[in-house]
């Protein structure tokens, strides 16, 4: 497949500017990407969330594309309804043209409260796109914690305290969760790399069924980073090795992105003030324990992707 | 051309649904809605209807599917009960709000806890206030009936909501009764085609739909919607009057029984009218002048129609098969006499909370509640204006 920046940019923006997102949102930015790299006309569905919010305060629509928002926990339950409806119009002749089906959510929406909408639009093999934009907490109610949210991170339900430092428990796999419905076609990707995002998208909309991708979309406001940097995070992500880019097509798992140096994570976590307490000499084990999960995942999956160290 | 079948209510609903032939069905087993979605289900598998079947993972799904499918403009229907209603409680708003003619199929059921799969009406009272019309069935020939209606009231341009109707839980839905149905292609002749001016797939002309609403703007999409259940009433009567042309039934917002000269009367929903009726029958005997009026349609509200026709008896006890935890009476039993405020003369109403859980009712409480209504009639002071019927205290 191949992907010109130059071809890429002369396409009309399916997601106006004008929203209220803040400056530097990366999720936004991820947004205008995903629909970008459609082909077929497309229809949306957000669950509620920042992305929903921002971009549909009546009487303004930034969305050029038909949209719908219905509740936080059921955009897979609703894009589930638009695609049936879909394959039941066109039976009937009502409908002719190609349509491309995504369905956007947050991490709060995907991991958490949409999970089980989520896991049952797998299963009944509905074809359509359900793109995760993990910012790693809900953000849109005040950075709280989820699902999604990193071991060791503060947020304003497990703040950094004198007794319990941040968040204790580890983030949840959730792309080997869809991936485990046999799903055709699951990956990770994160907006740094446009080429590597925009060819998943097209991968995942081409596929004869159901399929995911989980986007890591650093949020400022959340994670504490100038509000320039949310790009240079999400490559520091795949460096150190914490946000893999990977894919698994019809079963078979294939790393995308292998870092020369496999960087410290440190380097990701000393420009993020989600992390600062981490750095106090008696919290400092929970780096270790962060380094060393991220080793051991990240061995895992080179093992699942027939790669070596 | 019309057949007279047996079915049970489940069997009844099952087969207006056949008959509609909907685009998108989305289901979700719950007792005892079940039979109805297994009837459908062999519809589905012997290609007897061209519905794509979604089955979802839980009500709140179904809800949200047929919420997609609807604002796609594909005809959309689906059906529950009881917890499974409460469950899709936040999508019944959404699908109100955003003007999406679903049809549902109501199987009343007891709420837990405790846990109890047998009917009372505290589910669709729990929904009242959600959006959508509430249509009431008295047996498997009216449950057959408003589903065919429900259509027609849900698609009409002027209002496009929601329409939920009602059967009662085992009591009709599992009751083999006989009832005259259509021939499908008369149906579908009489529904005719949905084809809505806006859809999600008109890929030409898209459009947002659920958008974050605000201080400036929410009170009035919320005056609005206000405005389109109220027009309602005239649509809902239409289509009953046509459905009356097209077999002989013809249907209005509140049905009167005996009551041209009654001066004492139960007002009730569902399955409990035609157990009135056969006591209003006996009291008649007895030389009572008894009287009953079925409320059809609960939403919207027949504030009107209920005022002129109660305000001549003397007496008036209304029948909830729910209870409104900390209110004063039954959700039925307050709207009731919110209309009648302010008419002269109104009659005196008291109210009697029964069947909960499937708690049978006969015709002997029936009858109680009418002596009890005679002997106020005849100057006896009231003792207590909220009852419990057929409990024991």
């Amino acid at each position: 497949m191949k992907l010109l920046l130059k071809e890429m940019a002369k396409k009309e923006d399916l997601l106006s500017g004008g929203h209220r997102a803040c400056t530097g949102c990366v999720p936004a930015d991820v947004l205008r990407q995903v629909l970008l790299a459609a082909d077929n006309p497309v229809v949306a569905t957000c669950a509620t969330g920042c992305m929903e919010v921002v971009t549909t305060i009546f009487p303004y629509t930034a969305w050029k594309v038909p949209f719908i928002h219905s509740a936080f926990e059921n955009s897979a339950a609703t894009i589930s309804g638009i695609e049936t409806a879909y394959r039941a119009l066109k039976k009937k002749g009502k409908i002719k043209d190609e349509i491309d089906f995504i369905a956007f959510g947050g991490d709060g929406g995907t991991y958490d409260i949409g999970l089980q909408a989520l896991s049952g639009a797998m299963e009944r093999g509905h074809k359509f796109l359900y793109v995760c934009y993990d910012n790693e907490a809900y953000m849109n109610t005040g950075i709280q914690r989820s699902g999604a949210t990193p071991m060791g991170a503060a947020t304003s339900t497990s703040p950094a305290g004198s007794v319990i430092p941040g968040k204790r428990e580890s983030k949840k796999d959730l792309t080997t969760i869809v991936t485990a419905h046999k799903i055709p076609y699951s990956a990770q990707t994160a907006p740094y790399n446009w080429k590597d995002l925009a060819r998943k998208v097209k991968t995942a909309l081409a596929a004869e069924g159901p399929s995911f991708i989980n986007i890591l979309s650093p949020c400022y406001r959340g994670w504490r980073f100038p509000m320039e940097e949310g790009i240079e995070i999400c490559r520091l992500a795949a460096d150190t090795c914490i946000w893999p880019l990977f894919e698994i097509e019809n079963g078979n798992w294939k790393l995308n992105y292998k870092p020369k140096v496999k960087k410290p994570v440190e380097e990701y976590l000393k420009i993020q003030g989600r992390f600062r307490h981490l750095f106090k000499e008696a919290n400092k084990h929970i780096i270790e324990e962060i380094q060393t999960e991220v080793d051991e995942n990240w061995e895992n999956l080179l093992q699942k992707c027939g790669e070596t160290q | 051309m019309s057949s007279i079948v047996a079915l049970t209510g489940n069997d009844a609903v099952g087969t207006a649904m056949k008959q509609i032939n909907p685009d998108v069905v989305a289901a979700f087993p719950i007792t005892p809605q079940t039979e109805l979605m297994h009837k459908f289900a062999d519809f589905v598998a012997n290609g007897e209807v061209d519905t794509e079947f979604v089955l979802v993972e839980s009500e709140h799904s179904a809800m949200s599917a047929v919420i997609g499918s609807s604002a796609c403009g594909a005809r959309s229907m689906t059906a529950t009960s009881s917890c499974g209603f409460a469950l899709m409680w936040e999508l019944l708003y959404v699908a109100a709000s955003c003007r999406f003619p679903i049809v549902m199929a109501v199987v009343n059921r007891a709420l837990s806890a405790n846990i109890n799969i047998h009917c009372d009406h505290s589910d669709t009272m729990g929904g009242r206030d959600a959006g959508w019309i509430q249509i009431y069935s008295e047996n498997s020939q009216e449950a057959y009936d408003n589903t065919i209606q429900a259509v027609k009231i849900a698609e009409n341009p002027s209002i496009l909501l929601p329409v939920m109707i009602t059967l009662d839980g085992f009591i009709i839905s599992h009751t083999t009764e006989t009832l005259n149905i259509l021939d499908g292609k008369d149906v579908r002749d009489w529904i005719g085609e949905y084809n809505p001016k806006r859809s999600l797939l008109d890929i030409k002309n898209p459009f947002t739909i659920g958008p974050l609403d605000l201080q400036d703007y929410y009170f009035e999409h919320k005056r609005q919607q206000a405005e389109v259940i109220n027009n309602s009433y005239d649509v809902i009567v239409e289509v009953g009057k046509e459905y009356g042309k097209l077999t002989g039934r013809e249907y209005d917002l509140i049905e009167k029984y005996m009551t041209e000269d009654a001066e004492i009367a139960v007002i009730v929903l569902g399955s409990t009218a035609g157990t009135t009726k056969e006591a209003v029958d006996i009291l008649r005997e007895e030389g009572i002048k008894a009287g009953m009026i079925k409320l059809r349609v609960f939403r919207p509200f027949p504030y009107k129609e209920l005022r002129e026709a109660l305000s001549n008896f003397k007496v008036i006890s209304v029948l909830d098969r729910c209870i409104s935890f900390g209110a004063y009476g039954g959700p039925v039993f307050n709207e009731i006499k919110a209309a009648l405020y302010g008419i002269s003369s109104p009659p005196e109403i008291t109210n009697y909370i029964y069947g909960l859980g499937g708690r049978d009712v006969g015709i002997e409480e029936i009858k109680s509640v009418y002596y009890d209504m005679k002997r106020i009639s005849e100057g006896e002071k009231v003792k207590d204006y909220i009852n419990y019927l057929g409990v024991r205290e």
